[in-house]
């Protein structure tokens, strides 16, 4: 504590505002610790009794494995329609003045507040063959609840904040001065987009997807509403781990969470490394 | 910071005050803990309870209510959620406190009559009006034209005895030894499913709300109350002939009891559920009973049906869990693609 403390006194004490680098970052690690660490080691020291064989079993499990397609497809679609969407969402709250647009800002982070099961029901109310958009929907031959494409519903749905407010801080710090001088050296409105837009652009929103699909993987309560639940059709990752809490089989469970945890901490790392990369070379350092 | 630390006082007090008043209102209190949709049921059954319990010791009791999945609820307990009572609709929710907790002893089921299980009911069917795809046996289930509704067995009590039903219904059928047109009969129920919903309330909407499916398959119990409860004109109900006895088994948390010093009582809260007038007010709520001359009174209610135990169908649940249920078992073979 002390040798903190005159690390901290050595400092030029104008730079920073919190107490010394050591304690706060202290502090910082031992609340990781505390609420992120430990639960995951809890998870995994779950798994831990089981030996590899039994892990193995679980984890490649016929029915288990067509749930990863499952997620990961919808996963996929859901990340890629909040790409297009939460891009262009961004966009218009950031570019435009219009009446409203602080209510549509706040609105955006609804699905963060409301309880993801509570988006499950009323999803599954509206698009089940006799509510408001699945009527319609059923007239025309598309069934949206209790299939595929209700689960990426629900993990859009879920998701699209990440997308949304990530790109948004991106595009509010894009200075227009470099709009306008590729203006003025007569280049087209897509060329602009193209060339100095969207490459500065890029990085956030790629960061976006990667959250919004990261979050779509583990979503459960929004998507067991609507998914209709069909073996080796429609069942997502985090039943099939629901399940096994039901059976009291506390390793199997955890050994499928070790999973999901897995591909989401890979995802994470690889999309962090991308884009220091990206920053690096676009900076041109 | 004086405005502060004043309003915290007063929060801090009051919340000891109602704690002191609550601590002081009732001699003693239980915590019943239950299945989902038993909440009415013992929120009608705990003040003809307390009476009863004043009326003979001259105490007062106050009974808590904690309803979720009931395998939900044994996970809770393990965990330790302070139940002095369970009231689950599963033996191997039940049975779990024993296995893996010794909170219970091992021979529970002989603790109250009839296995400790003061009311049942067994699996029916509820169509729609006029019964337009003509459903009255399980037989009809299988049919191509026929889209069910019932929880997956996966997560769900009320599913696992649908399953079972339906497979004394077929070994019934088949014969026990016709293993193929047992598992045919049965992969096709399980094709025939709309939605799999993770429990019976679920279903229920799934089948009522959204209009899915011809048929919703769950407890007999719950079958007559989503018609009384939605219009007796839209609905009809059919109890198969053949069906199972589903258990709604009942015990005593003896760790957490003997810890609480509430074994007496929550032994009577239970045992008075076997009461005449109890199993009354348990066959309002659409359950089956045991006692004869409420049996007799109600006996236009619950039609004669046979009712095969677990134990005749697969061999108990122990059995049934590891061979039909588990991570590969029967179950997930006969759905497989």
């Amino acid at each position: 504590m002390a040798t903190h403390l005159n690390v901290a006194q050595a400092r030029p004490k104008h730079k920073r505002v919190l107490p010394g680098l050591g304690l706060s970052l202290g502090t910082s690690l031992l609340f990781i610790s505390l609420i992120m660490l430990l639960p995951m080691t809890g998870l995994i020291m779950q798994s831990v009794d089981m030996g590899w064989d039994e892990y193995w079993y679980v984890i490649t499990n016929e029915r288990v494995v067509a749930s990863y397609k499952v997620t990961l497809w919808a996963a996929f679609f859901a990340s890629i329609f909040n790409g297009l969407f939460g891009l262009l969402l961004a966009w218009v709250l950031v570019r435009y003045e219009f009446p409203g647009r602080r209510i549509l800002d706040a609105l955006v982070d609804l699905p963060f507040a409301l309880p993801t099961a509570v988006a499950g029901i009323t999803l599954a109310t509206l698009y089940s063959q006799n509510g408001w958009y699945g009527d319609l929907l059923t007239s025309l031959g598309i069934k949206v609840a209790y299939t595929p494409v209700g689960i990426i519903l629900a993990m859009a749905f879920t998701s699209i904040p990440f997308v949304v407010r990530t790109v948004q801080p991106v595009l509010e710090e894009l200075s227009p001065e470099e709009e306008e001088a590729g203006m003025t050296l007569g280049a087209s409105d897509w060329a602009v987009f193209r060339r100095v837009i969207f490459p500065a652009l890029w990085p956030a929103l790629m960061t976006g997807i990667a959250l919004s699909f990261t979050r779509s993987l583990g979503e459960f309560g929004a998507v067991i509403f609507i998914a209709g639940n069909m073996p080796y059709v429609s069942e997502i990752t985090s039943l099939m781990i629901f399940v096994s809490l039901q059976e009291f089989d506390f390793p199997a469970a955890s050994a499928i969470a070790s999973v999901v945890l897995m591909a989401s901490l890979i995802l994470l790392f690889a999309i962090n490394v991308w884009q220091a990369r990206y920053l690096r070379r676009l900076h041109g350092r | 910071m004086q405005f502060k630390s004043g309003v915290f006082k007063t929060i801090l007090s009051s919340l000891l005050l109602s704690g002191a008043i609550q601590a002081s209102a009732a001699d003693q209190t239980i915590l019943n803990t239950s299945y989902d949709i038993a909440r009415e049921l013992f929120a009608t059954y705990n003040p003809t309870f307390q009476k009863h319990w004043q009326e003979k010791t001259g105490q007062t009791i106050e009974i808590k209510q904690s309803h979720a999945g009931s395998s939900k609820q044994a996970n809770a307990i393990m965990n330790g959620l302070q139940a002095d009572v369970v009231t689950f609709n599963q033996v191997t929710d039940v049975q779990v406190l024993h296995d893996k907790a010794r909170m219970i002893p091992e021979d529970w089921k002989a603790e109250f009559p009839n296995n400790s299980s003061p009311y049942y009911s067994t699996t029916a069917f509820l169509v729609r009006k006029g019964n337009p795809k003509n459903i009255h046996s399980w037989g009809d289930l299988v049919r191509d034209d026929v889209a069910l509704v019932f929880p997956n067995p996966k997560t769900s009590g009320n599913g696992r005895y649908t399953y079972l039903a339906a497979y004394g219904y077929a070994q019934h059928h088949f014969g026990k030894n016709n293993e193929s047109n047992i598992d045919d009969f049965l992969s096709h129920l399980l094709k025939n499913v709309a939605v799999f919903d993770t429990g019976g309330r679920g279903a229920t909407t799934t089948f009522v709300e959204r209009g899915i499916g011809d048929v919703l398959i769950t407890f007999e119990s719950e079958v007559n109350n989503i018609r009384n409860q939605y219009g007796e004109d839209q609905y009809e109900v059919v109890v198969p002939k053949t069906s199972i006895l589903a258990e709604f088994p009942v015990a005593v948390v003896t760790k957490n009891a003997k810890k609480h010093d509430t074994e007496e009582v929550s032994h009577e809260y239970l045992s008075y559920l076997y009461s005449e007038a109890s199993q009354r007010l348990l066959a309002g709520f659409n359950y089956r009973i045991h006692n004869d001359v409420v049996k007799a009174e109600f006996a236009d209610k619950f039609p004669e049906v046979t009712l095969l135990t677990v134990e005749e169908i697969a061999g108990g649940w122990p059995k049934a869990t590891k061979e039909i249920f588990r991570n590969g078992g029967k179950l997930d073979q006969l759905q497989r693609r």
